[in-house]
């Protein structure tokens, strides 16, 4: 396959799961059940890019010491919770980050 | 300005300050598309074409391991298969639209994008262009995602690796999580879905750790919110 084909049957599959449900679903499939578990997606999918791009180093294994990711998430996560604001929660994370490995 | 453009320019700001990373993000891809070896306008062709940053860096990855055209269509649809989701919770507010109106979404539909415009829709039910919200926030991250690859093509390493900007990524799904981490519900969910894509991500072939892990939650939160209703009744 040429990489250029190969390009293509890429961008193929990433569009076709972004647009089957869209076009498959009805309105009228929908009840409070579905929907509340439906509500629970954000929380089910974003947590499996946040962790291991957080504990997990380089050469993908885990990193539990002297890993400045971790502090900085804390205190990203706290303003975030206070805040609700999400510039100040990505802000702060990496303020942190930056004074954890430049000044620390 | 009539309604379809303030709606659409109302999804370009909400989606604006989700918008940081992808500078980055968008810089990397290119400078790593071409340290690969890939000409500028195949970088480019890349980004017009799949516009999603996680399977384009997944790509060159495995294409640079020299893995197989079959590995690199198998793993690219396992890192999109969450985007499935994402068409599963939108489709209800999409569902009246045409055709053409249904391609031009999906297209655009890219996690930040579903992020905002999941909230607009919920508050908006009954506007029935409020489509043009996803579409403002697709463009967005879509024109910024091609000129920040052709920056990274064009101009290299203007990005000192040592400032660790990638960090950035996980930072902004963090920041689009700070309402949930105030229910229970949604904290047990985002602890198991976490640790089993930390824990699974050398295990799960095909780097679907993000599904495996998202399916796993999604069930638990089944059987959670079915268990704490029966607690209240």
């Amino acid at each position: 396959m040429s990489n250029f084909a190969l390009i293509i049957y890429c961008g193929l599959i990433t569009f076709l799961t972004r647009f089957s449900m869209i076009a498959i679903l009805k309105k009228e499939m929908f009840n409070d059940k579905i929907r509340e578990v439906l509500s629970y997606v954000p929380s089910a999918i974003f947590p499996a890019i946040i962790f291991p791009a957080i504990f997990l180093d380089g050469s993908s294994s885990l990193q539990l010491e002297d890993n400045p990711k971790i502090l900085a998430t804390i205190i990203a996560m706290c303003i975030g919770i206070l805040s609700r604001n999400i510039l100040a929660t990505i802000f702060s994370g990496l303020i942190s980050y930056w004074v954890i490995i430049f000044i620390f | 300005m009539n309604n379809k453009t303030k709606i659409f320019f109302k999804g370009v700001k909400d989606s604006s300050s989700l918008m940081i990373p992808v500078v980055p993000f968008g810089i990397i891809f290119g400078v790593f598309a071409i340290d690969l070896g890939l000409t500028p306008l195949t970088a480019i062709a890349m980004s017009v074409i799949i516009f999603g940053g996680a399977s384009q860096i997944i790509f060159l990855q495995l294409f640079s391991a020299g893995a197989s055209s079959l590995v690199i269509l198998s793993s690219v649809g396992a890192v999109n298969s969450r985007h499935l989701l994402y068409g599963a919770v939108l489709s209800e507010h999409l569902s009246d639209l045409n055709l053409t109106w249904k391609i031009i979404v999906s297209y655009f539909l890219v996690d930040q994008a579903f992020a905002v415009s999941n909230d607009y829709f919920k508050k908006n039910k009954k506007d029935k262009d409020k489509h043009f919200h996803l579409l403002g926030g697709g463009l967005n991250c879509w024109t910024i995602w091609q000129v920040t690859t052709i920056i990274g093509i064009y101009l290299g390493s203007i990005i000192p690796e040592k400032l660790g900007l990638s960090f950035a990524i996980p930072l902004t799904f963090l920041a689009l999580l700070v309402n949930d981490f105030r229910k229970l519900i949604n904290v047990i969910i985002i602890i198991i879905s976490g640790s089993i894509a930390t824990l699974g991500y050398q295990v799960i072939p095909f780097k679907a750790y993000v599904i495996v892990a998202a399916t796993v939650s999604l069930f638990a939160a089944f059987i959670l919110t079915k268990f704490m209703k029966k607690n209240h009744e």
